[in-house]
């Protein structure tokens, strides 16, 4: 199943994240040998098994429908790189 | 000295006035400013905020306040760079955070506040949690105090190092796969995991939101049940905190384990497993028999997937976690023409090696055409892993294990081979995958006086039998009493 030649320019993409040649080399090596060691999870029979998501799944928690404080405006930006007018700024998105 | 007391130590003074929590936390930084050149378990810690913090707690104490209300008045704890104290930096150890200052408290950093804790320093660690040696800090490489040619541990190693070399009282960590229990045992002290859903993770910044937990670093076990009582409990803003009553842990310390089933695993002799290692965990065996415990075999099967199975898991959700860190709304920005550009080029610069690797490993896992066959096989034998356990706690009251199969090594010896890295995890991932809560206590030192850590699991929110059990083990032995030379 281990796919050891799996496109790393593709997976990078995927997770917005740029990497050096150098980087792209040495991590396909790693990566490769990382999932042959969990092809082992094939090896165990699985038919008919739920899959755990969380350990103790606590469904519908609902709390009462009341509105609390929170961060005042200026808290919560004040941690952004790059702000104008108490907006975050990106760079242009339309053409 | 102040600083190497134990938290029950500290407070009785505190509480006869014979010391204030000023000569405390004063002990603690004279400490830091001793030994942290050596140890480096802190990336950077504030004096005066922490003195004016124990002015006020002695004021309060003045005023009438009293530990029965307030059981932690005067207690410096430090803290892992994971966790919000609002106007205190919070970087991750990692480059991406850049210079971000929380702008809250994290729930159970509240619940310290309000009990009576000084919360000082932020301590080093694996960057974003990834990691068992702490190597992977974007700061520092934290050292054991035991030996300073070895790592504590990780992900949590500057929890478990500052405990060790007595620069704080107590401290906090987190546990995702082994990251409490591990360095713990590294480094010679008391590391709880709590059962998953016991702790609030408001304002833990999350790396697998599955798995992660908050968890104590004390000298006692005594003390560990005394921090995880002030922080569990339901909270409104983390819904997967369960609304589990809280007891009163300490009650549940008799020191009694008489009729007391504890299960051994023959899955935990493993190859590589160290003989030392194994000699002590045996010794302890032994002790628990002659306290009147009846030590029975258990078998958990699917032990040898758990690593296999955490590495998928904790990568899967780590890489769409991981996601939040972009360049727009906090950390580091490095601009790019697209708003694309500037994302990948701000992770590319931010982030560190290993936490690459992982968020690469985690988007594989989930993308198009692979997710059933490992994103969903793993939650499958995670299934398995999680009914192992159910079926051994029908039989046992508690699990022993060892913690780790070796002792620390030495700094540099696994940063090149990632694999071997995460093969540390062995006895640590299931209990994590399972949900249940683990603690570590030390078991005895190797020739080369190095700690060993003994692991001790139970059911599900059954932290007052865990807790029971290893105090008992703490009572009837001096192991716990060993102290880094420094």
């Amino acid at each position: 199943m281990a796919d050891q030649t799996f496109d790393i320019e593709y997976v990078a993409n995927l997770a917005r994240l740029s990497l050096s040649d150098e980087e792209k080399q040495q991590l396909g090596s790693q990566l490769g040998q990382i999932l042959d060691y969990i092809d082992q999870l094939n090896e165990v029979d699985v038919e008919g098994v739920e899959a755990t998501a969380h350990p103790f799944p606590l469904v519908n928690v609902m709390r009462d429908d009341v509105i609390e404080g929170s961060l005042p405006h200026n808290e919560a930006m004040q941690n952004a790189p790059k702000k104008l007018n108490g907006l975050f700024q990106v760079p242009k998105i339309v053409e | 000295m102040l600083n190497q007391l134990t938290i029950s130590e500290l407070t009785a003074k505190i509480a006869s006035k014979e010391v204030s929590a000023r000569e405390a936390t004063q002990a603690c930084l004279d400490r830091v400013a001793a030994v942290d050149d050596r140890v480096k378990a802190f990336i950077s810690h504030k004096n005066e905020d922490a003195l004016e913090q124990a002015d006020l707690i002695d004021d309060a104490i003045a005023d009438g306040a009293t530990h029965a209300e307030r059981p932690l008045l005067g207690v410096p704890i430090a803290l892992k760079d994971l966790l919000s104290v609002k106007g205190h930096p919070l970087n991750c150890c990692s480059k991406i955070l850049h210079e971000y200052v929380a702008p809250y408290d994290a729930t159970a950093i509240e619940r310290l506040k309000a009990a009576g804790a000084i919360l000082f320093g932020r301590l080093n660690m694996d960057e974003f949690a990834m990691g068992s040696s702490t190597e992977n800090s974007a700061f520092q490489t934290t050292r054991n105090p035991w030996d300073l040619d070895c790592i504590p541990g990780g992900s949590s190693g500057g929890s478990a190092a500052a405990v060790a070399a007595d620069e704080c009282v107590g401290s906090l960590g987190t546990d995702t796969g082994g990251s409490i229990r591990q360095p713990a045992a590294f480094c010679g002290v008391v590391g709880l995991k709590p059962t998953y859903g016991r702790i609030s993770r408001y304002g833990l910044v999350a790396f697998a939101s599955s798995l992660d937990q908050i968890g104590p670093f004390t000298k006692t076990v005594k003390d560990s049940a005394t921090l995880l009582r002030v922080m569990s409990g339901a909270d409104k803003r983390d819904s997967t905190c369960v609304p589990e009553l809280v007891p009163d842990y300490r009650a549940a310390l008799t020191g009694d384990v008489k009729g007391l089933k504890i299960g051994i695993a023959k899955e935990y002799m493993v190859e590589g497993l160290d003989s030392e290692v194994k000699d002590a965990v045996d010794a302890a065996v032994k002790q628990y028999e002659s306290l009147g415990a009846e030590i029975v075999e258990v078998s958990l099967p699917h032990t040898s997937y758990a690593i296999a199975t955490y590495y998928i898991l904790a990568t899967a959700e780590a890489s769409s976690n991981l996601a939040r860190f972009d360049g727009i709304r906090y950390g580091l920005r490095v601009d790019g023409d697209s708003p694309a550009d500037l994302y990948k080029n701000t992770r590319g610069a931010g982030f560190g090696p290993e936490v690459k690797r992982r968020i690469i490993l985690g988007t594989y896992a989930l993308s198009s055409g692979y997710y059933d066959a490992y994103y969903l096989r793993a939650q499958k034998v995670r299934t398995l892993i999680r009914q192992d356990f159910e079926k051994a706690f029908e039989k046992v009251d508690a699990i022993v294990t060892p913690t780790t199969p070796t002792a620390a090594f030495k700094a540099g010896d696994k940063v090149s081979d990632p694999l071997q890295m995460y093969l540390c995890d062995v006895f640590t991932n299931p209990c994590s995958l399972a949900g249940i809560p683990g603690i570590s206590i030390p078991c005895g030192l190797t020739s080369a006086k190095l700690p060993i850590g003994l692991q001790i699991l139970a059911k599900p929110f059954g932290e007052e039998t865990l807790l029971k059990v290893a105090d008992a083990y703490e009572r009837s032995t001096e192991h716990h009493k060993a102290r880094a030379e420094l």
